[in-house]
């Protein structure tokens, strides 16, 4: 075997393991960093993608034409959607379910919803004990909405301009 | 009446099941709460919190894991040797608790305050690996038996280099009481402690009683990447906690045995009647919880040796170095820098 001199100074001095543990011990006294969720939560986004809801116009029209743009580029085919002429001439839909155990919170139904109907709200602590709990039908969407209509309005009012 | 209680053989077995309780107690006390300084340890290391739920910043999180792991399931693999399997953990504990009977807490202040204390330390401290052995035997599991064999030959690997930092101490102190030992330290303050004179045995002891321990960067036994949990992974419930309360308490009683041959025991490390005013047993625990931090601190820091480093640490560079020092020291012994050393 070589005899590397430095090497050997190195090894029985224990400078590299007392530099690793002069390390480790300036860490001990570094502020830490965790986040102590239910009592603090990490900063959103105003386009952070959590649970869904429909939204109404100021009139308490909702805004959803039934022009079927969501559930056609759910990339998870997770939206169903069947609509019908209202007696006014309008088209609504009749049923608007989101299947929340297939969806993947790409953001694509909000996108492509010509009337910023349907939006991803900051909700992102939610649950259900059997998997039907999971489908949001279209009045539990519109209720999510109608909770959440100023922070959603001011979402979408702080991302305006990049829109 | 009473007087021939006290001097009666019944009041002696009392007196010693009496001392005995003073003892365990605390370190069972103890043990659990080194498990939760050493997930804050490591956590404030890491840059996190460790535990602060249960009770006032985590501090009853030791009893809640241990009401867990009592009322858990003892699962026993039907294919382990059903004796064995259960008699393991006791043969890991029972020597874990033995060796506290010669620990010194003050002058003459032990549950046995023997002559041979040192041997008998050594002696017992070897035996908590046959726990290991039989249970990586009787789990019938190749992780389980991996892990044994490892912790048998590295124990065999710093058992003889720990033994040969021991006999540099016994050439000073010229006793094996543990109590004369310390005494043997008395005088200036801490540079009249061994660690000076005896430096390399200091850090190889201290090295091994980390090997011997099977705590990280050592800790190839459980390795828990490669092997799972290593002996015990066959184990869950109280049978597991065992193990786990043997690992800490030799932890505890490495770093207490270090303080004592190394580290002046009960001495102040200044020479001054402020600090010597401190009860002994004071700074024994504070310089015991100290290396029982640095315990934690080389976890926090260092990666797991791969299993023939650790082979080559110990047979290739404890053994040699510890043999040339003995031979150092004696041959100091014999010339006029006795009096250094003394």
């Amino acid at each position: 075997m070589h005899i590397r001199p430095k090497q050997w100074f190195k090894t029985f001095f224990l400078t590299e393991m007392l530099r690793g543990m002069q390390l480790t011990g300036r860490y001990f006294f570094a502020p830490k960093i965790t986040v102590q969720y239910p009592e603090e939560q990490t900063p959103q986004s105003p386009r952070f993608r959590g649970l869904h809801a429909l939204r109404r116009y100021e009139n308490g029209e909702e805004r959803c034409i039934a022009c079927k743009l969501c559930e056609a580029v759910c990339p998870a085919m997770a939206i169903t959607i069947e609509s019908e002429q209202r007696s006014d001439g309008t088209r609504r839909t009749t049923r608007y379910d989101i299947d929340l155990s297939k969806c993947i919170f790409c953001g694509l139904c909000e996108e492509s919803c010509p009337v910023d109907s349907i939006v991803e709200s900051r909700v992102l602590s939610y649950h259900g004990e059997m998997r039907s709990d999971l489908i949001y039908t279209k009045d539990m969407l519109l209720a999510n909405g109608d909770r959440l209509e100023a922070e959603l309005a001011a979402d979408r009012e702080a991302d305006r301009a990049y829109r | 009446m009473m007087q021939d209680f006290f001097h009666s053989g019944w009041w002696a077995v009392l007196w010693s099941i009496i001392k005995i309780v003073i003892v365990v107690v605390p370190l069972l006390l103890g043990v659990a709460y080194l498990t939760l300084a050493e997930r804050k340890v490591i956590g404030y290391m890491q840059v996190r919190l460790g535990p602060n739920r249960v009770g006032f910043r985590g501090s009853l999180q030791p009893i809640a894991d241990a009401l867990k792991l009592m009322f858990k399931e003892v699962i026993i693999p039907t294919s382990a040797n059903r004796f064995l399997f259960l008699a393991a953990p006791v043969l890991a504990f029972v020597p874990a608790l033995l060796v506290w009977a010669a620990v010194p807490f003050g002058p003459d202040v032990a549950i046995s305050n023997m002559n041979a204390g040192l041997l008998y330390v050594l002696a017992i401290a070897g035996l908590g690996v046959y726990g290991i052995i039989v249970a990586g035997w009787a789990s019938n599991s190749k992780y389980a038996f991996l892990g044994a064999m490892r912790a048998a030959a590295q124990l065999v690997a710093y058992e003889i280099a720990m033994g040969f930092a021991l006999v540099g101490v016994l050439m000073l102190a010229q006793t094996l009481n543990l109590s004369k030992i310390v005494e043997a330290q008395a005088g200036g303050g801490f540079w009249s402690w061994y660690w000076l004179p005896l430096f390399p045995f200091f850090l190889v002891y201290f090295i091994s009683g980390v090997a011997e321990t099977n705590r990280a960067p050592f800790d190839v036994a459980e390795g828990e990447s490669e092997i799972v949990a290593g002996f015990h992974v066959e184990y869950s419930g109280m049978a597991f906690a065992l193990f786990f309360l043997a690992e800490y308490a030799n932890m505890i009683f490495v770093s207490l045995l270090t303080t004592v041959l190394f580290l002046g025991g009960w001495y102040a490390p200044i020479n001054t009647p402020l600090l010597n005013w401190i009860p002994g047993l004071v700074w024994l625990l504070l310089k015991t919880a100290f290396l029982l931090y640095v315990f934690l601190w080389i976890r926090a820091t260092f990666p797991r040796y791969r299993y023939d480093q650790i082979m080559r640490l110990g047979w290739k560079v404890f053994i040699p170095v510890t043999i040339a020092w003995i031979v150092v020291v004696g041959i100091a012994l014999e010339t006029p820098m006795r009096a250094l050393l003394r």
